[in-house]
């Protein structure tokens, strides 16, 4: 006798879309999807043609090491791992594995590692900043832990649309930039807005007793830039290609040093220095 | 006798004038340096066929209005750091036209 049904093992999944690049997270557990889609609401395009494809192959937990990013190009793949995922990416064919465990903590690790390497190529970069949007233009908040990032966002006013308080998307699109919105958050953990706006002026942080704007020296600038960009590859092609990234940058937006005391007439201050 | 030495810039590397300021960055590790006026001239000397000790006597002392001794010495530092990133390649022998690249090192 012929067997009328076959067993089909379902596959769900999401395309999200973060500074306009769609990725695909494909898995067999639905349970995981739906922890995905929480974590990505915002971020969710259904309709979005994805640029790239992961299937995600669930295993069980292990306990994790403190074994740092590794991002290798191997035999023409993308070879990506840490203690708690172990990822492979052919950039070519667009598509990708992740092996983890069923935390949103490493497929958010993997996306930020494949959005470095596709902004690195097109002269953007991801920046260990936060970033906001005022009457349609985009500021950059950058500094290290303690430096404010945190503080600046939770400071904004209503009128102020937060894209991240952590991780910033810098995208270069002939001859000037935009920043996105990202579902990478920091302390605040609040997700940021999925919009974009031209990007006016990088600020690095500093808290003091007033409000005040210091220029940086360009060699200053670019120096403060590189060290804050989050960038994972061994690779020296795309190191050689965000230096001059960095370098154009520097040239094209506004970078200066914000020292602010901690209250809201910081976003006034903004408002008055953004409008000179 | 003191050896002579030769120093070429390493292809491993990305490098921009910027303000005036010349800046390094390794392309295997990815330190970043920015050189001054003087390490500057340096850099822009290390052809590979130059020994240090002219570079020194004639890019450093006379546009810099150094002594000899000192600048002998910055010179010497200046490429021992930049030597250990792999960035300024160090030979006592010119380096030959094939390009100058980090597995020379």
């Amino acid at each position: 006798m012929h067997k009328l049904t076959t067993a089909t093992e379902s596959v769900h999944e999401i395309a999200v879309e973060i500074g306009g690049l769609p990725v695909l997270l494909r898995t067999g557990d639905a349970s995981f999807l739906n922890v995905l889609r929480i974590r990505y609401a915002g971020f969710l395009d259904s309709a979005a043609s994805p640029r790239f494809e992961f299937d995600i192959d669930l295993i069980d937990p292990s306990p994790a090491g403190e074994e740092d990013i590794q991002v290798r190009m191997q035999n023409g793949l993308w070879s990506l791992r840490r203690g708690d995922f172990r990822a492979q990416w052919d950039s070519e064919k667009r598509k990708g594995w992740i092996r983890q465990s069923a935390n949103p903590y490493s497929v958010d690790c993997v996306l930020r590692i494949v959005h470095s390497l596709a902004l690195a190529r097109e002269g953007g970069f991801l920046l260990h900043a936060a970033s906001a949007v005022r009457n349609g233009k985009a500021f950059l908040f950058s500094g290290v832990s303690g430096a404010g990032k945190t503080t600046i966002s939770r400071l904004a006013p209503t009128d102020v649309t937060l894209l991240t308080d952590e991780i910033s998307y810098v995208r270069h699109q002939t001859g000037s930039y935009i920043a996105c919105g990202t579902p990478f958050a920091g302390e605040l953990a609040r997700v940021g807005e999925n919009c974009a706006a031209p990007l006016a002026a990088l600020y690095f942080l500093a808290k003091g007793p007033e409000n005040r704007i210091d220029p940086v020296p360009p060699a200053d600038a670019a120096g403060l830039l590189l060290r804050n960009i989050l960038f994972f590859a061994e690779d020296p092609d795309l190191v050689k290609q965000l230096f001059r990234s960095a370098l154009e940058f520097v040239e094209r937006v506004p970078v200066q040093r914000l020292t602010f005391f901690p209250d809201a007439r910081v976003w006034d201050f903004i408002g008055q220095v953004s409008q000179t | 006798m003191r050896t002579e030495k030769y120093i070429a810039r390493s292809s491993a590397i990305a490098a921009r004038l910027l303000g005036g300021e010349m800046m390094i960055m390794s392309a295997v590790d990815s330190t970043f340096f920015t050189l001054n006026e003087v390490a500057t001239a340096i850099w822009q000397a290390a052809d590979g066929r130059t020994p240090l000790s002219e570079i020194v006597k004639t890019r450093v002392c006379q546009d810099f209005d150094v002594d000899l001794e000192t600048a002998s010495h910055d010179a010497e530092h200046f490429v021992g750091e930049l030597s250990a990133h792999g960035i300024l390649l160090v030979s006592d022998q010119p380096f030959g036209t094939a390009p100058v690249g980090a597995n020379s090192v």
